[in-house]
């Protein structure tokens, strides 16, 4: 039994314009020790699904299973899932300091996270396990910057004290929303190397959501690639970026900016992402892929062996030799 | 921070020489034998308008006479009353308990409603019980005090007489603490009524943007139920323009509740500034203008000072 499995997990959210269905069906595991990365452009529900789980999308209409330590979470009650939110599963955001509690001191912030699942712990204690985290995230000075406000660290520091929060209570997941978005290049990839660290430490599933598949080629072991609120292709990391199957985890890649290839113009993926108000029928990306063929818009791919795509399963990988072969598969 | 407080001090200051002067200039400027006519009045005898110009001075150079109104000023000397021949600084002590009464205990009042019915609404928006709110909010709004005043002694002298609740005069609460609440509870929630329904609004806007945001959520993920999230995390935010309001409010409210005061015949600075206008009691209006001023400059530092421990982003240099 895995740490935690979601199975064919679907959100919608009622708004006056109609359903939106932020999530359509996705299904994953994570275990102790191990990173999945989620990849997708903004709107293919990357977010929203592990949001759900935390029930943390209020006035969504949920359906499908989302099993941690085999306890369901979807309609578990909220007292459950708060004892369980924070101290079993905690979460890591984007922009730390809108993320952070402006008027309250970091150490404060610390202490919160411990006190609401310890309330035997004094406060005194937690302040001393506040700094102690301060520390471990490589705060310099954490005794005294345990009373400093957010605003008073930079960027980096903000992002290290939302980890130490997150980490505060020891738990088994981190889900970590884009944690390294918001920050300069250097910085990103101290943030990383922490993040590495401190789960091979403390030996944590670590869910790492991302549009930039380049942040997680370092860590993910398994990497599941989202579009239009499914998923299109789910592989380990050697098979994402050497064999990726799929077109539009293809043209993700291609999207990357390397640091040698600077003669090479990006490649965008066209077009943008579908209304999720009305999802395009059969493959989702279908519209924006450019080997689409007569059959695209009418089934819908199932996602076999890791990739829900009509191309012939032997067609893999980057470059104008598999562009080719998927042109001529394609009829095109 | 005490650098900040006195050059905060220091610059009401200013604002008030400002004002002082301003009132000094508008009655006092002009040649002597008409500046006296106009503080004696169109119909008053030349005997008096003589009388005023020497006691008062009036022929001497305005500079001297200008020093000569700054430095009763910073004595506490407002001069006498040309009506009751009381000093002016007498007449608004006696004035000045009714409306400090008033203030205070409807602002105890209105912030009470109104940020409780802004937190109600801001939590469920667009729900049944936000909008009976807003409804009756906007009520308040347009419901002018005056009428509301008279409704209000209507209820109490004909529907609820064996509540001994009366219009006026103002009884002090260490002479008749039972009297003080039966003369005052009306007045309260006339004046809270209309302030606690702008305090509805400006609550519930602010809330609703602060529980938008990321640290709302960051709350949430920590496992904080939800009645922490709103207040500790929410309220806490959503506070600071509300703070800035009510500052503001009380030091304009301070200078006389006019209406208020009238429809509830309580002998507070509202009354005090009507009547002496009527009378063209220029002594009086000074001081109550001065004084009027001095609440409102007062009232903002103090609201600059609250901020500073309301938002660590503030700071005071």
């Amino acid at each position: 039994m895995a740490l935690l499995e979601v199975a064919d997990l679907r959100v919608t959210f009622p708004t006056p314009d109609g359903p939106v269905q932020a999530v359509r069906g996705v299904s994953f595991q994570v275990d102790r020790g191990r990173t999945l990365g989620i990849v997708g452009e903004s709107g293919s529900g990357k977010s929203v699904s592990t949001q759900t789980l935390m029930g943390l999308t209020q006035g969504a209409r949920v359906s499908g299973s989302a099993k941690f330590e085999g306890r369901e979470l979807i309609g578990m009650p909220e007292p459950e899932l708060r004892k369980l939110r924070g101290a079993q599963i905690s979460m890591i955001f984007q922009d730390p300091l809108s993320s952070l509690h402006p008027l309250y001191t970091v150490g404060w912030q610390i202490v919160e996270a411990i006190r609401l699942h310890e309330p035997a712990t004094t406060k005194a204690q937690a302040r001393k396990r506040a700094i102690e985290q301060l520390g471990l995230v490589g705060i310099p000075q954490p005794d005294r910057r345990v009373d400093d406000y957010p605003h008073q660290f930079s960027g980096g520091m903000r992002q290290r004290v939302m980890i130490a929060m997150a980490l505060a209570l020891n738990p088994k997941l981190i889900i970590a929303d884009e944690p390294t978005t918001a920050l300069d290049a250097t910085v990103q990839a101290q943030i990383l190397d922490l993040m590495i660290r401190l789960q091979q430490e403390f030996d944590t599933a670590l869910i790492m959501i991302t549009h930039d598949l380049g942040v997680i080629a370092g860590m993910a072991d398994e990497v599941l690639v989202m579009y239009a609120g499914k998923p299109v292709e789910h592989a380990e990391r050697r098979e994402i970026y050497y064999a990726p199957h799929h077109p539009y985890t293809v043209g993700l890649l291609e999207s990357v900016p390397s640091v040698s290839g600077a003669k090479d113009r990006l490649r965008p993926v066209p077009g943008a992402p579908p209304s999720l108000l009305t999802p395009p029928t059969g493959c989702g990306f279908h519209p924006r892929c450019r080997y689409a063929m007569p059959r695209c818009p009418v089934e819908e791919p199932p996602l076999i062996r890791g990739s829900a795509c009509w191309l012939p399963r032997d067609i893999v990988g980057t470059g104008p030799e598999a562009a080719r072969r998927r042109s001529e598969a394609a009829g095109r | 921070m005490w650098r900040f407080v006195i050059r905060r001090a220091l610059f009401g200051l200013l604002v008030l020489w400002l004002v002082a002067t301003t009132v000094f200039l508008l009655f006092f400027a002009g040649p002597a034998d008409s500046v006296a006519r106009r503080l004696a009045g169109p119909r008053a005898p030349q005997e008096v308008v003589n009388q005023i110009r020497d006691t008062l001075g009036l022929d001497r150079p305005l500079t001297q006479q200008y020093l000569g109104f700054l430095n009763k000023l910073l004595h506490g000397d407002l001069g006498t009353s040309f009506i009751s021949q009381t000093p002016v600084s007498t007449l608004i002590m006696a004035s000045l308990p009714a409306t400090l009464w008033l203030v205070a205990g409807a602002a105890a009042l209105w912030l009470t409603a109104g940020v409780t019915g802004g937190v109600i609404c801001a939590t469920a928006p667009r729900s049944l019980r936000d909008r009976l709110i807003t409804v009756t909010v906007l009520a308040g709004i347009s419901l002018p005090t005056f009428v509301l005043g008279i409704f209000m002694i209507f209820l109490a002298l004909s529907v609820f007489p064996w509540l001994g609740l009366a219009p006026g005069p103002y009884i002090p609460p260490l002479e008749d603490i039972r009297g003080f609440f039966q003369v005052m509870i009306m007045p309260w929630i006339t004046l809270a009524v209309v302030q606690a329904a702008v305090y509805v609004r400006l609550t519930r806007g602010s809330m609703l943007d602060t529980l938008g945001e990321d640290y709302i959520r960051t709350a949430r993920a920590k496992g904080a139920p939800e009645h922490r999230v709103t207040y500790r995390h929410g309220l806490r935010a959503a506070l600071t323009p509300v703070v800035t309001q009510f500052g503001v409010d009380i030091g304009a409210l301070l200078g006389g509740v006019v209406v208020t005061e009238s429809v509830f015949g309580l002998q507070g600075l509202g009354q005090l500034m009507i009547r002496s206008v009527r009378d063209g009691d220029l002594p009086v209006i000074i001081g109550a203008a001065v004084l009027a001023a001095a609440f409102i400059v007062v009232a903002n530092i103090l609201v600059d000072i609250a901020y500073s421990f309301l938002d660590p982003r503030v700071r005071l240099t």
